[in-house]
């Protein structure tokens, strides 16, 4: 390690006094390592800053030419009611009773594999198209799990879009606006 | 035999080179980082599984929380250029010292007619001040020309498009944000980013 001369000018036999000489070296050990831990510091603060993202398209709305008609009996249609809870049907408003659902494993993210897979083999491959709808009473973080749920699922095909009265309706009737 | 002597040496070493190499990637790093602007309203960012890391330029971020729209661009001159633009649309003039404040204003949810005053406040009073969010109705179109026009700036700029994205509050009703995404959708902004923490996929 790096020392400070300590030995002193002591007394010489001369019994001259000299001015005593002492070491210029000076121990870095602590200077070192403080400044390593603050560069540690720095560099795990400054990645974790960074925001993270998802990427969300939403379909054009003054375009009219390049839009094609959804094939109902390929849709799945997801309303998100208040208490984090959502509604879902299949094919065309008020033709099938929607289901009430919860999200999650065994909720929402079971239907979308099931109805997808259910799609696919009736429309020889075709993948399912879904909707999300969201009502006033939904919440930013309902619509984030929704996408979440799809992304999951690996539905690729899907548009959030307005909700309908008949809809709404639906959700007040269930209790979920 | 001659005894082999291992020689001694001493076990100090020279620390100034490292100290130094230490010390400039300190100040790099020091100068290079940026701390967390503090989100003008709580907000609890939902979580998605599958997310990609933000651009630190060329980002406009739209914070939703309590029903408050706050609208905050990176980069001074785009945002001398916005504030001159729009305080022409709504024929305020800002005088120097307003545009230096607004210049390093991280958000801001201001409605064009009080900006000035807030602006003139110290800074302690400014922190403390509750801002009530950028007007989103269609009459005033305020929050729809300060996108616009940031848009503007950054292409005039720095030649890119302007990425658009927004920061939700989780527990913010869906209303507000349909409201934000339908003045993105006027200028037609149909794609644009949700900033959202990483989360893993329950099994």
């Amino acid at each position: 390690m790096a020392e400070l001369d300590t030995s002193g000018g002591g007394k010489h036999k001369g019994g001259k006094v000299r001015s005593k000489k002492s070491s210029m070296r000076v121990d870095l050990t602590a200077m070192v390592d403080l400044a390593f831990l603050l560069i540690t510091f720095f560099m795990l603060t400054t990645t974790l800053m960074k925001a993270k993202a998802m990427d969300m398209a939403m379909p054009d709305k003054d375009e009219q030419h390049d839009q094609l008609p959804v094939p109902a009996t390929r849709t799945m249609t997801i309303l998100l009611g208040s208490k984090n809870k959502v509604e879902w049907y299949m094919g065309e408003t008020g033709k099938s009773a929607p289901t009430v659902d919860n999200f999650g494993k065994n909720g929402l993210r079971k239907a979308l594999v099931e109805n997808s897979d259910k799609e696919k083999a009736t429309h020889g491959g075709l993948p399912m198209i879904v909707l999300i709808k969201p009502s006033d009473k939904s919440t930013y973080a309902d619509f984030v799990e929704a996408l979440d749920e799809l992304n999951i699922a690996g539905i690729d095909i899907h548009a959030v879009v307005d909700i309908t009265d008949i809809e709404v309706a639906d959700l007040k009737k269930n209790g979920l606006y | 035999m001659p005894r082999v002597k291992i020689a001694r040496k001493s076990t100090a070493t020279d620390m100034t080179a490292m100290c130094d190499v230490a010390f400039l990637l300190l100040t790099f790093f020091i100068l290079t980082s940026k701390f967390r602007t503090e989100d003008p309203v709580p907000v609890d960012i939902p979580g998605y599984t599958k997310t990609i890391l933000l651009p630190e330029e060329n980002v406009a971020t739209l914070t939703i929380g309590s029903s408050k729209v706050f609208f905050g661009v990176e980069g001074i001159p785009i945002r001398k250029e916005m504030l001159e633009q729009v305080g022409a649309i709504y024929n305020v003039k800002f005088t120097p010292e307003e545009e230096a404040v607004f210049e390093v204003l991280p958000e801001f949810g201001m409605p064009v007619s009080q900006l000035k005053s807030y602006l003139d406040l110290d800074p302690d009073a400014r922190k403390k001040f509750v801002q009530p969010g950028i007007p989103t109705d269609s009459v005033s179109n305020q929050l729809f020309n300060w996108v616009r026009e940031a848009r503007k700036a950054d292409v005039s700029i720095n030649e890119k498009a302007l990425l658009i994205a927004i920061k939700g509050d989780s527990k913010q009703e869906y209303p507000t944000i349909k409201t934000v995404i339908s003045i993105l959708q006027k200028q037609k902004v149909n794609k644009f980013s949700l900033i959202t923490a990483l989360k893993t996929a329950p099994k």
